[in-house]
């Protein structure tokens, strides 16, 4: 067999290495450090070939690599009883009981989505998707945050709509409900909007399938999309780089574009194929395509893999060797197989009208124990690269990147400006904090499955039947909420992030279910400014502490690092996805709506501080100050028992009656935790032991409001779990009356809640 | 109990699970078939379900009426046979000729999925055979393209023979007379955008479907029991 391979350099003197890599600037082109094409060098004995240098280029890629984040994400707790596959794989899987697990993953699509909205948005969903179904798991729900400039600003408009209009297309079509998320709107995000994509899946316990290749003389299957020329580079070049000016019309050929229908299909065939067990191991092409999938696959079994790079199918003639192997073309998957499954694979294949090719043979080990990833230009071609299959996939260089706390730290945390701040209108303020998500979720298939008990907007999380295509209905339910809060972690990471794991629990806990596990998506800016670093390391402290003192387990998690625009850095942003479990629901839980005649209980600690709400922020241009520091000890304590109090309200044969509706106090604080309450029942409320505007803003999350006839019953119960909890008004009438602060008519507060979005899009949607 | 309703499935169906689900959980049998079947022998009755069949990107439905089992369907309702579609369902029978009229993009050129309110505007269908015109339902919709359109006679001539089976209360989608779904002369098709199979249980919301499937299902059994005593096979 020929091989075309680099001078051998293994005895070469280090001067002349150096000397080599100053004189070579391939790498330079392909993102590479100089550093880290010496590894190569070290790695391979000599110098790559082009293939193999495009090949590390990706697979090293920050992206692909965690290159700067993995030191850090080590302290994350990972570990319970019912957790079968923590992070590091494709998506995390937990136990769910009665032979039923569920996968879990999040992932962000941001510099695609700024460069090409619908497309960056609608391949993001088409990519988490298939992290999901290459477990063996059906996808039956999908949610996603998004972050977005301010509704006032034109281009941030035009990014909104694209990004909602390409989750839709790409989601609604492919046939799995979108649930929730949330909507953030901030400056910082202007030039570097967030779209992150969660997804979670269903499976019965033994369809779990890994994504690893074993067995020498196993067949690789390329299923799905020919490969084309979209999305070279887009883990390296496009996500693993801050943007500069005006640079992202130059980008736009490396963001790849989405087709559901060949997705839908692929799902289908999938599925199918691991249901008849024609499958040994299958990994989804997303970042980094076929080099990513035959490295990791040959990696993580163990093995060796020799791909015919001119059996790939192909889009256009005259692409390269590098261009097949590190295209980012959507909807492909490679599935490992026996010889004697071909037959059968490529009937199911047909029958979905997926397009199925060999392209790969599992190979042995070498003498020294190590698989080799080799790229053959044809059966018996020429070797275009030939490297330890290993290497690509887990020795990247790992970075401890330097940290440094900003300079005005203290100036940051200093809540006294918030705090001191006055407003001469309290109503108009929490009026104009309203903001109605409906015009984003109205537009997404929210009810696929039949599944949704509590759609968005609905309650503090979203609930759904744990059922499926192929999974028996019980009568148990899945809770799901994604959060974030920047304007907390931007004063203080580490407190912020507490919190924000805090309010997930809390949310999931409110719809009665009991968090089970987390999942992040760890978006940040350019890891190369140390302060970056710093709120990185920060944030992943916070939600080390608050996972650990709520013992909920990460089960997996993504970072997206160089979010930056024109030098400028996005707030950290670690946001947040908790999935919990309801055992039995016979009736539909209480919500966020109340009832005439309920009276209305502030359960948790009460707090009168403003710093790091978005009452100082946005309204009145206040940044400094920090929110309450969570008290970890008595927010798992308030968690167990609001889950516990509306757990009997869905379980129980008669329903105790004791909640009749809930709302968790967050972003907006109580204030506007009161008006949703009043919108989505329609009656209004007059609360009487509000202290003053600080406590009607405050954001601190230890606290849910709970509407009830029997008020005394539900106090002494709290108290019972050494919770503070307390009158504070009655439910009825067509105001909303907090004395001394706030006073007005439900109908006007409808129509700014559910107007907001709509006016400010009007023009879009009339285009 | 034999399963007599055949539940269509293309490769872009998506809603085949649920009007399964809905359809057994009010006692009756459905089994999913594939969109190649050339017979559908042993079937009584038909549901084409939810999704994007063959993916729409050309104008919905458009391809799927080519689909082998399309003449199967259209010789079953020539017989009397029931056949409902429901949302892409609807779009199908439109596109095949099966319905009048056709469905085009929401008149706000946005897809629109939430729960709305239709009115039962007639009783002469399968699918309302057992529910009193003037009904109120809470139903979901979901879809892009929903908008009911058909030229002036075949209007009048829908409504005047109450062919019209529902109707919004609030149109979500800009459609002609705020029609949600029709039927055919003899009363055996039926196509609606709505799902009623999403209403089936008050825990996700409504039940608001349940009698609707279920005066379809029992529209299929009577066709069946006609069959037997006519001897048709």
């Amino acid at each position: 067999m020929s091989r075309r391979r680099g001078p051998g350099i293994g005895q070469m003197p280090l001067t002349d290495i150096t000397q080599l890599i100053s004189d070579d600037r391939r790498h330079l082109p392909l993102g590479l450090l100089d550093e880290e094409y010496r590894s190569i060098i070290e790695i391979l004995g000599r110098v790559p070939s082009d293939v193999e240098l495009a090949m590390y280029s990706v697979m090293w890629s920050e992206h692909c690599s965690y290159k700067s984040s993995r030191i850090h994400l080590g302290r994350l707790p990972t570990k319970a009883k019912h957790v079968l596959v923590g992070p590091g794989e494709n998506a995390g899987v937990i136990d769910v009981g009665d032979g039923v697990a569920v996968a879990l993953r999040i992932e962000s699509h941001n510099h695609p989505s700024f460069i090409e909205p619908y497309q960056g948005a609608a391949t993001g969903v088409g990519g988490i998707l298939r992290d999901i179904f290459t477990m063996g798991a059906r996808p039956i729900a999908l949610m996603d945050p998004l972050f977005v400039g301010p509704l006032e600003d034109a281009h941030s408009r035009y990014l909104l709509d694209g990004i909602v209009r390409g989750i839709g297309g790409y989601g609604n079509s492919v046939g799995v409900p979108t649930v929730g998320g949330q909507i953030t709107f901030d400056r910082s995000y202007e030039r570097n909007p967030l779209v992150n994509v969660f997804c979670l899946g269903v499976l019965p316990v033994d369809r779990l399938v890994l994504g690893q290749a074993s067995g020498a003389g196993n067949l690789c299957v390329l299923l799905g999309s020919r490969t084309g020329r979209d999305g070279i580079g887009g883990v390296s070049v496009l996500a693993s780089a801050g943007f500069r000016d005006d640079e992202g019309g130059s980008k736009r050929p490396s963001v790849q574009v989405g087709d559901p229908y060949e997705e839908k299909r692929l799902i289908e065939a999938c599925l199918e194929l691991l249901d008849a067990k024609l499958v040994v191991g299958i990994q989804d092409l997303g970042g980094a395509g076929l080099a990513c999938a035959t490295s990791e696959t040959a990696a993580r079994g163990g093995v060796g893999m020799d791909v015919d790079v001119r059996a790939v199918p192909r889009r256009e003639p005259g692409m390269s060797a590098i261009e097949v192997m590190t295209s980012e073309s959507q909807e492909r998957m490679l599935a490992i197989i026996t010889p004697s499954a071909v037959d059968q694979v490529l009937e199911v294949c047909r029958r979905w009208e997926i397009e199925a090719t060999i392209v790969a043979t599992v190979t042995g080990v070498d003498e020294n124990g190590i698989g080799h990833l080799r790229v053959l230009d044809g059966p018996g071609g020429a070797v275009l690269a030939d490297v330890p299959a290993k290497s690509l996939a887990d020795d990247a260089p790992l970075y401890d990147r330097p940290m440094v706390a900003p300079p005005d730290l203290a100036e940051r945390l200093d809540g006294g400006l918030a705090n001191a701040l006055v407003s001469p209108d309290y109503s108009e303020d929490l009026a104009s904090m309203l903001v109605d998500p409906a015009w984003i979720y109205r537009q997404y298939d929210h009810q696929l499955f039949v599944n949704t008990i509590f759609a968005p907007g609905e309650a503090d999380a979203t609930l759904l039947r744990l059922a499926g295509p192929g999974i028996e209905r019980s009568q148990k339910g899945l809770a799901m909420s994604s959060d974030a809060n920047p304007a907390w972690c931007a004063t203080d990471p580490r407190r912020g992030t507490r919190a924000t794991v805090a309010e997930s629990a809390l949310n999931v806990s409110a719809t009665g279910a009991t968090p089970l596990a987390l999942v992040n998506c760890l978006n940040f800016g350019n890891p190369e400014h140390p302060q970056v670093m710093w709120e990185l390391s920060e944030s992943i402290d916070g939600m080390a502490e608050a996972c650990d003192a709520l013992a909920i387990p990460v089960v997996g998690g993504n970072v997206s690092f160089y979010n930056e625009s024109a030098g400028r850095d996005i707030d950290p942003t670690p946001t947040v996805a908790v999935i919990g479990l309801i055992d039995i629901i016979k009736h539909r839980p209480p919500s966020i709506g109340w009832r005439d005649g309920d009276f209305v209980v502030l359960l948790g600690e009460r707090s009168a501080n403003a710093a790091g709400s978005r009452w100082a922020r946005d309204l009145h241009g206040i940044r400094s100050g920090q929110i309450d520091e969570v008290n970890l000890v008595i927010h798992r304590a308030l968690c167990e028992f609001v889950s516990a109090c509306v757990r009997d309200e869905a379980a129980l044969e008669i329903a105790p009656d004791l909640v009749h509706g809930l709302h968790t106090i967050g972003d907006g604080g109580l204030g506007v935790a009161l008006a949703e309450m009043c919108i989505a029942s329609g009656i209004g409320c007059a609360v009487d032991q509000i202290v003053d505007h600080r406590e009607l803003f405050s954001e601190s999350v230890s606290r849910v409001l709970v509407a009830t006839l029997c008020p005394t019953e539900l106090i002494s119960a709290a108290r019972a779990k050494g919770l503070r909890a307390m009158e504070i008004g009655t439910v009825g009438g067509d105001r909303l009356i907090v004395s001394d602060l706030v006073d007005l008519k439900l109908e006007d507060l409808g129509a700014r809640f559910h107007d907001r979005i709509d006016e400010a899009l009007g023009e879009v949607a009339s285009h | 109990m034999n399963e007599n309703i055949a539940i269509i499935r293309f490769p872009g169906s998506n809603c085949e699970f649920d009007v399964e689900e809905a359809i057994n959980r009010i006692g009756a049998h459905a089994r999913i078939v594939w969109h190649h079947e050339h017979d559908l022998e042993g079937f009584d009755g038909v549901i084409i379900p939810g999704g994007f069949a063959h993916g729409d990107y050309l104008r919905c439905g458009a391809i799927a009426r080519f689909s082998p089992v399309m003449e199967a369907v259209a010789s079953l309702a020539e017989l009397g046979g029931p056949v409902l579609g429901i949302c892409n369902g609807f779009q199908v029978l439109t596109e095949a000729g099966l319905l009048p009229g056709a469905l085009m993009r929401n008149a706000g050129m946005r897809f629109v999925c939430e729960t709305v309110t239709v009115e039962v505007a007639s009783n002469r269908s399968a699918l309302t055979a057992e529910v009193a015109a003037g009904t109120r339902l809470r139903l979901p919709v979901n879809h892009g393209e929903g908008n009911y359109i058909c030229d002036a006679e075949t209007l009048s001539e829908i409504e005047s023979s109450g062919q019209v089976v529902l109707r919004y209360a609030n149109n979500p989608n800009g459609s002609l007379n705020d029609i949600a779904g029709i039927t055919n002369r003899t009363g055996n098709i039926v196509g609606l955008m709505p799902h009623p199979e999403r209403a089936f249980d008050l825990v996700v919301g409504s039940a608001d479907g349940v009698p609707l499937l279920r005066s379809f299902v029992h529209s299929v059994e009577a066709f069946a029991k006609c069959r037997v005593v006519v001897g048709q096979v």
